[in-house]
């Protein structure tokens, strides 16, 4: 800090009272910024519960509070009592299905590439590592249609597989680089102490490797998780049929059609949210680690 | 090693000095440092990645260039109204969105700085936008702005016996800052707690001297904070502005594109060329027009997260 704005201090007692006036003010101007930021966070949520607890018809009223609170759509969509409700559990399971799979092959084939790189110390393993940046940097909403007509070509329409590669693909770079720097801090000697002991590549990542990566392989799998629920336009685009469909393209499908019962829809919208956020708030001290690893050396 | 059959190295390396005993530098020299089997291994745990780059990025990637390298599809989308208003309301989305939401996350992360235990509960609150996945959430806004019944509405019919505006309705630009505002509400939340980790890094000692000088707040902002963190926000500025100008999401939940298709941004117009209008290679042209900005971008962030190692 240069000496030359270094400010006067006042007197002392009137010092002091200005002190405690401030410290007041400030306090005062916390807690108000802080109501705002909770009203801020939370009306949109609230939204969707209030539209979800209203019996049929009720939604179109002007109240902000719901006159007759019900859990009623709750049911109908838990017993998939509507028309275009029919196929919930299996969309659900879809959904769940897609994002157990990315999660799986995400964090295969990211450990195994960050283990021949980072571990192995492969040559031109920097070549890996900037395909791998590039891929994080490229928007994929870009390559959606370019995408969908390949897949159309390999004859994957209205296959869930497609959307798990997309999906993948999107996910391993991120992958990559946490596995390479969380990796960084994990002594190269305990690999080398095995393989003096006859461990073979495959066994040294088995059985070192892997164990040691755990609290990387968490946040990675909560990232990709979390990348397969909000992810939308690729599913929207390649999955067309009821029974290949997921939650997401289900919901859409319903918002453009002419009589939308809102209350069921949210209902189903709440539902969908409910396991990535337990799953999020579960994980998340271990997924901002990640997200932030190596945060800001620059 | 692992078994005989793959080793075919093993003379050229001396017994007393196996490869993984030398120094880094000199293990790399020798293919990588991996000898024989070990070789092939690293080559075959490289694969699966290697395979989904060339099959899953590279080919779509050439694929979309051919199809839009047909100079009259650029004539084409330039005499269509619907595509400059596009372009202005992406250049709005990108430089009103991303730049307000990183500047608020910015002060918002000083603010989460402070060690209260009701701050950090409100933390937990405050990231809920960002757990819940987008699409309900954006249904819900887009609820919650109808000019009849919608809950915006309904408040201030309320407590105010006012008719709330039409939203989405008749006014473009209305349209536009919602469908802003509903973006910084989605994303604003993971900002915050990047930029609320890079503070976390900020050494204590430098506040600690800066208070002995008798720095003021703002003093300590623009003199310590700032400085340590101006490379990770320029890295987040970066970023954020390649992934909201690949956003879809937002634009075609909130606003739909509507009224009358004056809220579309390039990555929603693509989407529309390509499927409602049925031309594919339109489609890919309208969203190739965003290259000359994107490009400059990439290089720009790819040496900036080699060099600065800042990892997001």
């Amino acid at each position: 800090m240069s000496a030359t704005a270094v400010p006067r201090h006042a007197a002392r007692p009137r010092g002091r009272r200005n002190y405690r006036l401030r410290a007041w003010v400030t306090e005062a101007l916390c807690i108000l910024l802080g109501i705002v930021l909770v009203i801020w966070s939370v009306v949109p949520i609230y939204n969707m519960v209030q539209l979800a607890v209203q019996p049929n018809g009720d939604v179109f009223t002007s109240t902000v509070w719901p006159a007759h609170p019900s859990f009623l759509s709750f049911w109908v969509v838990v017993t998939q009592g509507y028309w275009y409700l029919e196929h919930f559990w299996h969309q659900f399971g879809n959904s769940l299905y897609m994002g157990v799979m990315t999660v799986f092959f995400t964090l295969l084939i990211g450990s195994l590439s960050s283990f021949a790189i980072g571990r192995m110390r492969i040559r031109h393993g920097w070549l890996l590592t900037n395909a791998a940046l590039l891929t994080y940097v490229i928007p994929a909403s870009f390559l959606a249609i370019p995408f969908y007509l390949i897949m159309h070509d390999y004859g994957m329409d209205d296959n869930i597989w497609a959307v798990i590669a997309s999906l993948v693909t999107f996910a391993t770079p991120y992958a990559i680089f946490i596995f390479l720097n969380y990796g960084a801090s994990i002594p190269l000697e305990l690999d080398d102490a095995a393989r003096i002991d006859g461990a073979s590549p495959p066994q040294v990542y088995y059985r070192i490797y892997l164990p040691l990566m755990a609290p990387a392989m968490v946040a990675v799998g909560t990232y990709a998780l979390l990348l397969s629920w909000n992810e939308f336009l690729y599913q929207y685009l390649l999955l067309s049929s009821d029974k290949s469909m997921t939650v997401a393209v289900a919901l859409a499908q319903f918002l453009n059609s002419d009589e939308s019962p809102w209350n069921l829809m949210m209902a189903t919208a709440i539902i969908y949210a409910l396991p990535p956020v337990a799953i999020y708030y579960l994980f998340r001290r271990k997924m901002t680690a990640g997200l932030t690893m190596g945060g800001v050396k620059g | 090693m692992d078994g005989m059959q793959g080793v075919q190295t093993a003379p050229a390396i001396p017994q007393a000095a196996p490869a993984y005993a030398m120094p880094l530098r000199r293990r790399r020299l020798l293919r990588g440092g991996l000898q024989g089997s070990e070789y092939a291994w690293a080559v075959a745990f490289c694969i699966p990645y290697i395979a989904i780059f060339f099959t899953f990025v590279v080919y779509p990637v050439a694929f979309g260039l051919w199809m839009g390298h047909n100079p009259h599809l650029y004539v084409e989308l330039w005499q269509d109204p619907i595509y400059r208003i596009s372009i202005v309301n992406t250049i709005v989305y990108l430089a009103v969105g991303v730049n307000l939401k990183l500047f608020l996350a910015l002060l918002l992360s000083g603010f989460f700085m402070r060690k209260r235990l009701w701050i950090k509960a409100l933390l937990v609150i405050y990231v809920l936008p960002w757990a819940v996945p987008s699409l309900p959430t954006f249904m819900s806004i887009h609820w919650m702005l109808n000019a009849q019944w919608g809950l915006i509405d309904n408040f201030l019919w309320n407590f105010f016996h006012i008719d709330g505006p039409a939203f989405l309705d008749t006014s473009r630009w209305l349209a536009l800052g919602s469908v802003i505002a509903a973006y910084i509400w989605k994303f604003m939340p993971f900002w915050t707690v990047i930029l609320l980790a890079g503070r976390m890094a900020i050494p204590q000692e430098l506040y600690e001297s800066a208070d002995v000088d008798g720095a003021s707040g703002l003093y300590k902002f623009t003199h310590v904070t700032f400085p340590l963190l101006a490379n990770l926000y320029l890295v987040c500025t970066l970023l954020s502005t390649i992934w909201t100008l690949g956003d879809f999401i937002t634009v075609f939940f909130v606003s739909g594109g509507g009224p009358a298709l004056t809220t579309n941004t390039l990555a929603t117009l693509g989407i529309r060329d390509a499927y409602t209008v049925a031309q594919p290679d339109l489609g890919v042209a309208a969203v190739m027009t965003a290259l000359p900005l994107l490009i400059p971008l990439v290089l720009i962030l790819m040496r900036k997260l080699r060099t600065a190692e800042v990892q997001l």
